[in-house]
């Protein structure tokens, strides 16, 4: 039976941590309005990017002269993959379900007897794929000094990874980010981005093409993983922002039962000290 | 014959233009070139340049690096990895766009020493950034460019 003092200690004690991760919340609320904003505006050119990348790349499929980053190498058999979490934690099951997204396709990998590389992009993701996949770790880009996520930091992720398919480190690419879609869902989602997939265009206007299709689409292919990963990162620190937020409002909650029960606790001890006083006050008047 | 279109230009981070225009002149990799209504549907990609979008309501002037610009019927939608209005360019601004040119340039020469083309391609990116910054009234600090 803890004594009062221990528990008005702990009330003390989990009343500060309640204020914390309250304060924690609401920070993340106002990041999240950001980090939305930012992933609402980066959509026009996402949108406008891919359609154009998919009527290009409609129509150059099949021919011999696709650029790699369409067709592919050819080969299947090196699989890379940009596994994306957060850089500070205390948000809920966030980096968790990513990796463990990324653990499932390492294993199925692993199993078909393919060669398995890992690129993280944010410190927890590295931390926990080192226990198991160390070996398979190739890089790491580190995200921590990042206030603002630009284009730019994208482009050196996407350069990153160019440089390695130039040398021929790998054939196949897919990155792993989580999708947003509002405070309580967020999805991991894998995507292949080499060799390079797109949803079918539907309308296909016929346009001229200055240079030729194909000088077109090796310029623009680059750019376009730059453009998906630039995506996926956004889509991340809106997840990150979101989880963080419910997963502060559940221990915010949970600190606050947790300070009803303590009370209550520490009301009836109180009151148990007081009737065992006036116990001893009494049955002492008797005896005399 | 509609006398207007519609012109947007959006970079990766946000959208910075979204209107009416009767013209807009762009830097097209193979030259400059001006869309007007009725245009024949094109995509072209871009050199650094400056783009111009006259409108109602005047004349506009963007500096845009990289990318590439759709002409279709509804009208004109330029996607710029990197687009600034041209009054919101300063010196430093510049001065780190002609230097990650001229990076790449350095880079391009070594990797691939006897084939003209990646190298050239360089060169011309550097140039055109130059050529980009007289135009806009500005000077570039490297000497050895």
């Amino acid at each position: 039976m803890p004594s009062l003092k221990d528990l008005k200690n702990r009330i003390v004690s989990v009343k500060s941590t309640r204020k914390i991760t309250k304060a924690m919340q609401m920070v993340a609320a106002a990041k999240l309005r950001r980090a939305q904003e930012a992933a609402e505006a980066a959509r026009p050119y996402a949108e406008r990017f891919n359609a154009v990348m998919a009527g290009l790349a409609q129509s150059v499929q099949g021919s011999d002269t696709a650029p790699r980053l369409l067709a592919g190498t050819g080969a299947d058999q090196v699989h890379l993959l940009v596994v994306m979490t957060s850089e500070r934690g205390l948000c809920g099951g966030f980096n968790s379900s990513i990796v463990r997204k990324a653990r499932a396709r390492v294993q199925a990998l692993l199993a078909q007897g393919k060669t398995v590389k890992i690129l993280t992009v944010g410190k927890k993701g590295r931390d926990q794929l080192r226990r198991d996949y160390g070996a398979y770790l190739v890089g790491h880009v580190d995200m921590s000094e990042v206030k603002r996520l630009g284009y730019v930091n994208a482009q050196a992720v996407a350069k990153d990874v160019l440089d390695r398919f130039d040398a021929g480190d790998f054939d196949v690419c897919t990155i792993y980010f989580s999708q947003f879609v509002n405070v309580v869902t967020q999805i991991p989602t894998e995507l292949q981005v080499i060799p390079a997939t797109f949803e079918p265009a539907e309308e296909s206007t016929l346009y001229d093409y200055e240079p030729s299709e194909e000088g077109i689409l090796a310029d623009l292919l680059p750019r376009n993983i730059a453009t998906q990963i630039f995506t996926a990162l956004l889509e991340n620190a809106a997840s990150e922002q979101g989880a963080r937020m419910s997963a502060m409002d559940n221990a915010t909650r949970n600190a606050g039962d947790m300070i009803d029960r303590l009370t209550i606790q520490y009301n009836r001890s109180r009151q148990a000290v007081i009737t065992n006083e006036l116990i001893e006050i009494i049955s002492g008047a008797e005896a005399l | 014959m509609a006398d207007t279109m519609h012109f947007s230009l959006v970079s990766p981070e946000r959208s910075l233009a979204s209107m009416q225009v009767t013209e807009v002149l762009i830097p097209g990799a193979e030259g400059d070139l001006t869309a007007m209504p009725q245009h024949s549907p094109t995509i072209t990609t871009l050199r650094p340049g400056v783009l111009r979008a006259t409108g109602p309501e005047g004349v506009v002037e963007y500096v845009v690096t990289g990318g590439f610009a759709e002409i279709s019927t509804d009208g004109v939608t330029v996607l710029a990895e990197r687009a600034m209005a041209r009054n919101d360019v300063s010196q430093d601004d510049f001065d780190s766009m002609v230097q990650e040119a001229a990076e790449a340039h350095g880079k391009a020469r070594e990797t691939f020493q006897n084939q003209p083309g990646p190298v050239d391609d360089a060169a011309k990116l550097l140039a055109d950034m130059v050529a980009m910054g007289t135009h806009i009234g500005m000077s570039t600090k490297q000497s050895s460019l």
